[in-house]
């Protein structure tokens, strides 16, 4: 600031203008590419939601809010949503408990901690379909080892992804597989970062038990970490999408439509787009609240 | 044994054979917690691998075997080659994901640093605007952008299945972030030295932030080369699809019944990026985890 402040006002305004064309310049192709892939596509979709458009229609005209009224008593939308929320409900927990817990485990190891953080972290770089192909194999009913190791113990065959009950969890369960390995990284940088000396006055204090420990120092000092990992968490989870795709496709009988891939098949196959644009915006309205929420920590978060 | 009791002093006493028991214990348990979740984490990939050299009739015996009696590798990956473009798929991959990055990168470093150090008119408004841009997932305007692609005619090209992604509004403020932290009075000295604005974002201030350069352009590869969502939407042609969707389509032909073949097939397409994390473990998981949205 010293060397600007000694400059003469004619050469501030100068630089001035120059840093207001600059500014206007590099941020242009930002704000046009925000404009035509984000708020337009936005705006459009709100419009297209008041109409009964459908693709390669000449006309279409305005009809309100019908289009929600038919999403409100649709059944197939409220089995989507309902199996969703059904999903979410398991991966959440399931997946920020487990990768907790994985991660204090983890922390402590000096020699192994890098080996189970590769194995842990491994399905989050593999590609999803792929692996979701795997997983129909090793849970095919009668084939699939995973049966056949059931069946040695004596469980007996269990219909993981053709028993309407089990489709949902079994999906979770594969979902919780590809995601605690992120967040368990999550939980070591937080893991990392509470200072040593005191867990040593937890100790002073007569809080020298594991259990203890976690309650007293370990999960308060989490709080922001474990914040934001159940968002991003949600996050995840509310678009799951890939392995419904591949491994059920919403099947048996609709046990398991979920949110995005209803929108995926009345936008994209059945070409319903006016519909379509409704489910996007109820989409939308699910995932705003957490994203918003990921938004503000994130700003707080990132330190690069 | 201090080594896994970081809490305990250094100075205690030899410890009495009870309490060295109890903590060889508890270690043995834990390993045995942690192996038992590794084997899970790991099963569709040895799954992946075994069958993928086993002839069609060992991969679903009753006893699962590691090894199989007839090695079968061969055959299994000539035939994924064969008849799938598995290598196009990874071509189609590479492009992609390069194209977007490239752009990405080209599009948000500028405005990062217009953000970061320059005052310009409009810029509250634009940083308004990018934060609400932030809030919505790709999903949402995807519908009136496959419209606007289908009318200009525009289905089935490389550039409609990098389009969505040109902005990454999480890259602009990754490096906003970054920039900020770049030292004010090397930028003045720069410009009292006549040195533009643009040589001032590409030759002085982006080599200093090259960590989070390397660290985006993990996060975006890895996002990009997975998704599946957006590909399977604008592309129908197996000629240009990425791995995902290719992995979509041989799984849905008559191959699909080709157990080796297929488990081959999901080796070769997941085997790039997975070999590139063993090699480069802490870039991966730095870059992934700390940009942490999708």
């Amino acid at each position: 600031m010293s060397a600007a402040a000694q400059v003469i006002p004619a050469t501030t305004r100068r630089q001035q203008w120059v840093e207001a064309l600059a500014g206007i310049s590099f941020s242009a192709p930002a704000f046009i590419l925000l404009l035509l892939t984000i708020l337009a596509p936005l705006g459009a979709l709100i419009f297209l939601n008041f109409t009964d458009y459908e693709l390669g229609a000449i006309d279409f005209s305005y009809i309100g809010l019908k289009n929600f009224n038919h999403a409100w008593t649709d059944p197939v939308i409220r089995r989507s949503l309902a199996n969703t929320l059904l999903y979410v409900a398991i991966v959440v927990p399931g997946g920020v408990l487990i990768s907790l817990f994985v991660a204090i485990l983890v922390h402590r190891r000096t020699r192994t901690r890098g080996l189970y953080e590769v194995i842990y972290f491994l399905p989050v770089t593999s590609t999803l379909i792929a692996m979701a192909t795997m997983w129909q194999f090793l849970l095919h009913p009668t084939l699939g080892p995973v049966n056949s190791f059931l069946k040695w113990v004596g469980i007996g065959e269990v219909a993981f992804l053709s028993n309407p009950k089990l489709v949902i969890p079994t999906l979770a369960a594969i979902g919780i597989w590809q995601l605690v390995g992120f967040n368990m990284v999550l939980f070591l940088a937080g893991l990392s970062a509470i200072p040593r000396d005191l867990y040593e006055a937890a100790d002073v204090d007569g809080a020298s038990n594991p259990v203890d420990r976690f309650l007293r120092v370990t999960w308060p000092l989490l709080g922001p970490t474990t914040m934001f990992v159940i968002v991003t968490t949600f996050i995840t989870a509310f678009k799951v999408f890939d392995t419904v795709a591949v491994m059920t496709r919403g099947g048996p009988g609709g046990a398991s439509e979920v949110l995005l891939y209803a929108i995926y098949l009345e936008g994209f196959q059945y070409f319903h787009l006016s519909y379509a644009a409704t489910l996007a915006l109820i989409f939308l309205a699910f995932t705003l609240v957490f994203s918003i929420a990921q938004t503000f920590i994130l700003d707080r978060r990132v330190h690069y | 044994m201090t080594a896994i009791s970081p809490g305990a002093p250094a100075f205690r006493a030899p410890t009495p054979l009870g309490f060295r028991l109890r903590r060889v214990a508890s270690l043995a348990l834990v390993h045995a917690i942690l192996i038992a979740g590794a084997v899970f984490m790991l099963l569709p990939f040895v799954f992946m691998v075994v069958s993928s050299i086993k002839p069609p009739g060992e991969i679903f015996e009753a006893t699962f075997r590691l090894w199989p009696r007839n090695f079968y590798g061969l055959q299994n990956f000539e035939s994924a080659l064969t008849t799938a473009p598995l290598l196009k798929f990874l071509i189609n991959g590479l492009i992609v994901c390069l194209g977007i990055l490239v752009v990405q990168l080209l599009v948000a470093i500028p405005c990062a640093y217009a953000l970061a150090k320059l005052k310009f008119p409009g810029q509250p408004v634009l940083f308004a605007l990018l934060l609400l841009g932030l809030c919505i997932p790709v999903q949402v305007p995807s519908l009136p952008l496959y419209i606007a692609l289908a009318q200009i005619g525009l289905l089935n090209t490389y550039f409609s299945m990098m389009v969505p992604f040109f902005l990454s509004v999480f890259a602009i403020f990754l490096f906003r972030q970054f920039f900020k932290s770049y030292p004010d009075e090397i930028i003045h000295a720069a410009r009292l030295d006549g040195v533009s604005e643009f040589e001032i974002v590409w030759r002085i201030v982006v080599p200093s932030a090259w960590p989070a350069i390397a660290a985006f352009s993990v996060f975006s590869i890895v996002a990009h080369w997975n998704d599946l969502y957006w590909p399977l939407i604008v592309v129908s042609d197996t000629k240009l699809a990425t791995p995902p969707l290719g992995m979509m389509f041989f799984a849905d032909s008559e191959v699909g019944s080709n157990y080796g073949a297929l488990s081959a097939g999901a080796a070769i397409i997941t085997a790039p990026l997975v070999i590139a994390f063993l090699i480069a473990r802490r870039r991966f998981i730095a870059g992934i985890t700390m940009t942490g949205i999708k």
